[in-house]
């Protein structure tokens, strides 16, 4: 029998995509409707926060799978080879949606949503000491240009990172030496990636993206916590698209064992997630001082506090305690249920990250919003990822064939 | 405490190794352990042997430590000697939850140290004795355990057919007692028997 190289996409597959879009963009219309067409700032601000919250998201979690192909690069490691085409094709979608998502900052930034960024208020921040001391990190400029100049950074060093690993397609490296070059310019080029990474999402981005929804606060280990739920999520959304391809007849060399070594990443990230969750809370609750503890206050004791909560419940206990069996991280059904738990998990995360501070209103009362409208929304981000990694899919063999490493990944056993 | 007799062969490659784990077990002879000098993938496997429960034990190990953690905190904080610490409630579980993690850590950790070692039979001041010292350099030591069936000749000769070198008849020692290996006389008292 040979082997399916290239994937097709079956055509239920682009249906339900397709349908999930639309389900977003109704809700989208509809969240327009009950909200954003509103007088009342507030009223808009939660039309905008849902996208907001949305776009970040997801753009941040497709590019957690540039990020590991460049880790595992750097590490010189060779099991993920059988797999790489479908991080790949994920990280494909980086331009997409960062598309999406700059145009939904900047126009938060620009188009007067102060209820979210509230220092974009020049009027505002006049008055106001705390924003005015940080005036020279936030302002729309300074937003805007790092927004814009990160996203074409990811995405052109994405595109140059997948461009390598498709030069081989069709013209093998004969010689051992040519190969170790081939891998050395590999590393060089992963390694460019990571630092544009580690100043972005890792520091200081998330500062600038969500942290800032709440700009009196601050937290310096905000961007490591968004990193971390983020990268969890990346991997859980390569482990559904391994076994969707899997369950589908291709990617005939990744195995059980492929599948265990994502499982203990799903497994080892949620733990590291709840590592830095816990302890941002824990100094600021032990510290006690009025200026921190602002931002846990309607998030752990107030109207998000069931959100707060639930995440304990499905970000930790529930990856701890069901992906800690070997059984568990070799079976297609835990893994697929693990990883669906985990990415909806941390969309909850970024929605108590984004949503107290506008759904604050003039008296300081803080509530939920109908939440059914960001599930649509979120459907409808899901659907297009799934759309455009169909689509990416499609482009290159499953099986990068002539990587140097990829006798290591055939062979691979944990 | 029991000395038991041995087949045992020497093998130098993995290549022959394997296929003859494979028709060592075919052939029905119960096969007491395959000695190495690195660890090998899949030999386990091959060899019929079960998962360790080495992390079921660790996975306990780790819960009595978050219990003893967590249960001698809150007695010792809330009934035995209530402190005040910046105001914070007796019962201030956030504060814990490192000591908590720590005590989980340490119990599975040397938990699971302690029972490797009784699974190994390792101790200190024990000295292992070995069918065949080149075990712990370059080949692969396989040993027979003989039961009053075996035909230790015919075993023998089954070894060396499937590419087994240095093939003797030894007795060694298999269970856990407190003695050393390199002292006891006991195993002594009757010789290893080569073939060539």
């Amino acid at each position: 029998m040979s082997i399916r190289e290239n994937f097709v996409v079956p055509k239920r597959y682009n249906t339900i995509a397709i349908s999930l879009m639309v389900v977003g963009i109704l809700a989208i219309v509809g969240l327009y409707v009950t909200s954003g067409s509103k007088e009342s700032e507030h009223e808009q601000a939660r039309f905008w926060a849902s996208l907001l919250q949305n776009s970040v998201y997801f753009l941040l979690v497709v590019n957690a799978s540039m990020f590991f192909i460049c880790a595992t690069t750097l590490a010189w490691g060779g099991w993920q080879m059988a797999f790489r085409r479908v991080t790949e094709a994920i990280s494909a979608v980086v331009p997409v949606l960062g598309v999406i998502c700059g145009a939904i900052l900047l126009a938060v930034v620009f188009g007067g949503q102060h209820a979210i960024y509230h220092w974009s208020d020049a009027h505002h921040v006049e008055g106001d000491p705390t924003l005015l001391h940080k005036k020279g990190f936030l302002n729309p400029v300074f937003f805007s240009v790092v927004t814009v100049l990160t996203i074409l950074l990811w995405s052109v060093l994405g595109w140059k990172m997948r461009q390598l690993s498709r030069s081989l397609d069709n013209n093998p490296l004969p010689t051992v030496e040519e190969r170790k070059k081939y891998i050395w310019k590999n590393t060089v080029w992963a390694a460019v990636y990571i630092v544009v990474f580690s100043l972005t999402v890792m520091s200081s981005l998330p500062w600038l993206w969500l942290m800032s929804i709440d700009a009196h606060w601050y937290s310096t280990m905000y961007s490591w916590y968004t990193f971390a739920s983020t990268f969890v999520a990346g991997v859980a959304l390569i482990a559904l698209f391994v076994v969707f391809l899997k369950n589908n007849g291709y990617l005939e060399y990744t195995n059980n064992e492929h599948l265990h070594d994502i499982g203990k990443f799903m497994f080892a990230f949620s733990v590291f997630w709840t590592y830095l969750w816990f302890s941002q809370f824990m100094l600021i609750w032990y510290a006690n001082i009025p200026e921190e503890t602002v931002y846990f206050k309607p998030r752990a004791e107030g109207a998000y506090s069931g959100i707060f909560w639930l995440m304990f419940l499905i970000n930790f206990l529930a990856p701890l305690l069901l992906l800690m069996t070997r059984g568990a991280k070799r079976n297609y059904g835990t893994i697929t249920f693990m990883a669906l738990l985990i990415i909806f998990g941390h969309w909850l995360d970024f929605y108590q990250m984004v949503f107290p501070s506008p759904m604050t209103d003039e008296k300081g009362v803080t509530h939920v919003p109908m939440i059914l409208y960001d599930f649509g929304v979120a459907l409808g981000f899901v659907g297009l990822i799934m759309f455009s990694v169909g689509r990416a899919l499609t482009k290159a063999p499953l099986l990068a064939k002539n990587h140097p490493f990829i006798k290591e990944s055939l062979i691979h056993h944990t | 405490m029991a000395v038991k007799k041995f087949v045992v062969g020497n093998f130098d490659d993995e290549a022959v190794l394997f296929p003859a784990v494979k028709k060592v077990r075919r052939a029905g002879y119960k096969i007491h352990d395959v000695f190495t000098p690195f660890p090998i993938h899949g030999l386990d496997h091959a060899m019929g042997l079960r998962d360790t429960s080495l992390h079921t034990a660790g996975f306990i190990y780790g819960i009595t430590g978050t219990t003893t953690a967590v249960s001698f905190i809150t007695w010792a904080l809330t009934v035995d000697w209530q402190l005040n610490f910046g105001g914070k409630p007796f019962f201030s579980l956030p504060a814990w939850i490192p000591i908590t993690f720590e005590l989980t850590v340490l119990f599975a950790a040397v938990g699971m140290v302690l029972t490797f070692c009784y699974l190994c039979q390792l101790a200190p001041f024990v000295k292992k004795d070995h069918f065949n010292s080149r075990s712990t350099d370059d080949t692969f030591v396989m040993a027979l355990e003989c039961t009053e069936k075996t035909n230790e000749a015919e075993a023998l000769s089954f070894l060396q057919s499937l590419g087994a070198k240095d093939v003797k008849v030894d007795y060694k020692e298999t269970g856990w007692w407190l003695g050393r290996y390199d002292k006891d006389t006991k195993r002594f008292e009757k010789k290893a028997e080569a073939v060539h």
